[in-house]
């Protein structure tokens, strides 16, 4: 079709892939969007009965609030534990060289590229050979050791990009370790950190492949989910994860503002610089 | 001009957390697959290679794992054919919606893993959207049964999933083309598919191989999706373990599996690392 055509010529199959994968990826968001307002329940063209039902049965479902709660709690600290560890790591990464760094350097990562299920497993027989019991606790455990491999990674990238010379500054004109960490160097990983914390904190709440083996009496968000999905569709999960994406939407949103003003402001400072150096 | 006070305060921590709760659970992994069940239900740190021995004998673990894998090279294949033109498209044709169109791609990743594989279930149950829709076209009289509860429908789940996946990686390296390269083709007097084919594809090969390990491997280790939309015919490895594990209450056998899954996933990401390096160019 476009074999011999000029140069920059856009292939109309082209477009119409682009439009139709995009429609592929939507469909089912669209669907569960839209049937979480069918009064007909789930399932059933065309929908019909508009209503608001399931979001209002939705506000009373105590079972339903309480596993939110969780998730809330297993995300914050799995968060703190998190970018507790992943900050040294990804210094020590950055500034020290240590036997095994190589090795480390992959470990931390193969949480993310493994399945779920084995580290999930792995971890519950250990949670099992050290006699600790299932509970919240362990997923949590088991979060925040998956995701320092994003804190590492974050903060590590944030680190190459990071100017050196001020620390050297602040430690030169006497400031100690410590007081350079925390006026320096932690600054510096703002952004990075921030960044971080919020892809921890989204990635937590959906995770669900870790959590199903490390679960113990109180259900995280995705496994109440999951264990009402065994029972039958309701058109209150639609109506839960509609909610939820609107969240997600607007934690987007809220991190690519910050990101654009960290950029301004990074572009200010250069700015400035500059012009005093002139 | 660190310390070693310094480099032992950030460095200690870090790597003892890893060691405890991710080398050690790791490590314990594979110590199981060699341990043993009594018939009393007592696991017994008897160190023997039964577990595998059960693997080879019993051709329904090898028919399952052929399945997976067929299901896993389906999905990444039907992934990247979806994934790459749209990258393409995106990074080389989109103009000034470049950016609107790359946050659609990504939009669909904010959604719950489970929720979109619940949203194809409810597309294309008996009773579910499809299915009705097709019959109030008057195109079916009776609901399609093979739709769900099938290979296909695990397929489709996984390829949904991972698409943008997939998008991701090829849609960085193809910005990272520069694009003085494909002018200069231009200029040599190659037409556009030569262009296509002789510049832009071999520079994006990385990002191919990257996107295509992560949507293999995970689909691979799936044990959600078969559950969901899967039903007995579209059943993967990981429900094997994941019965292990629960009712059939055999974990050293489990832990074999997961073991030969690990092996062979550490193997792929070896392989295609070195892969990547290979075609590397900047």
């Amino acid at each position: 079709m476009s074999r011999n055509g000029v140069a920059h010529e856009r292939p109309a199959w082209l477009t119409v892939h682009a439009v139709a994968v995009l429609g592929f990826l939507y469909l089912p968001i669209v669907v569960l969007i839209v049937y979480s307002f069918n009064g007909g329940g789930v399932g059933g063209f065309p929908p019909r009965d508009l209503t608001l039902n399931w979001y209002q049965q939705l506000a009373q479902d105590s079972a339903l609030w309480d596993s939110v709660l969780n998730s809330l709690i297993v995300a914050l600290a799995a968060m703190a534990i998190s970018i507790g560890l992943g900050l040294p790591a990804a210094l020590a990464l950055d500034r020290v060289s240590f036997p095994g760094k190589a090795l480390f350097r992959r470990l931390v990562l193969l949480p993310l590229i493994l399945p779920g299920i084995i580290t999930g497993l792995s971890l519950l027989m250990l949670v099992v050979l050290i006699g600790l019991k299932l509970s919240l606790t362990t997923i949590i455990l088991g979060h925040g050791t998956a995701l320092i491999s994003v804190a590492t990674t974050e903060i590590f990238a944030g680190l190459q990009k990071a100017d050196r010379a001020q620390e050297e500054v602040s430690l030169d004109l006497g400031a100690n370790y410590w007081q350079t960490f925390w006026r320096v160097t932690l600054p510096n990983l703002k952004l990075p950190i921030v960044g971080a914390a919020l892809l921890i904190f989204t990635l937590s709440m959906d995770e669900i492949a870790v959590s199903f083996f490390l679960i113990g009496r109180d259900n995280t968000l995705p496994l109440e989910i999951w264990s009402r999905l065994r029972r039958g569709m309701t058109p209150e999960i639609n109506a839960v994860s509609t909610i939820i994406f609107v969240f997600s939407l607007t934690m987007i949103v809220l991190w690519y503002r910050l990101r654009t003003r960290g950029g301004e402001e990074t572009a200010d400072i250069v700015a400035t610089a500059r012009e005093e150096m002139v | 001009m660190f310390s070693r006070a310094y480099k032992l305060v950030v460095a200690l921590p870090p790597i003892a957390w890893v060691v405890l709760f991710l080398l050690t659970p790791y490590v314990l992994l594979f110590a199981y697959s060699f341990w043993a069940v009594t018939p009393a239900q007592q696991i017994v740190h008897s160190w023997n290679v039964q577990n595998y021995a059960e693997l080879l004998r019993v051709p329904v673990y090898l028919h399952v794992l052929l399945r997976s894998v067929r299901i896993a090279g389906s999905v990444t294949l039907l992934a990247l054919l979806l994934g790459y033109p749209l990258a393409y498209y995106v990074s080389f044709h989109a103009g000034n919606r470049k950016e609107l169109l790359y946050q659609l791609v990504i939009i669909p990743l904010w959604v719950s893993y489970l929720v979109r594989a619940y949203a194809w279930k409810t597309i294309l149950g008996s009773e579910g959207v499809l299915n009705t829709l097709l019959q109030y076209l008057h195109v079916t009289r009776h609901p399609q049964e093979y739709l769900l509860y099938s290979p296909f429908a695990v397929m489709l789940t996984l390829v949904h999933i991972y698409t943008p996946f997939v998008f991701l990686p090829i849609y960085a390296a193809l910005e990272h083309i520069p694009r003085g390269l494909v002018e200069a083709s231009h200029d040599l007097g190659a037409s556009p598919m030569q262009t296509f084919w002789r510049v832009i594809v071999p520079l994006s090969i990385p990002g191919m191989i990257a996107g295509a390990t992560f949507s293999f491997v995970l689909s691979l280790g799936d044990f959600l999706a078969p559950l969901l939309v899967g039903g007995p015919s579209g059943i993967m490895i990981s429900n094997i373990v994941v019965s292990l594990f629960g009712t059939a209450y055999n974990w050293p056998l489990g832990a074999a599996i997961s073991a030969c899954m690990m092996a062979l996933v550490l193997a792929l990401l070896f392989a295609t690392e070195r892969l990547e390096k290979k075609w590397r160019f900047t």
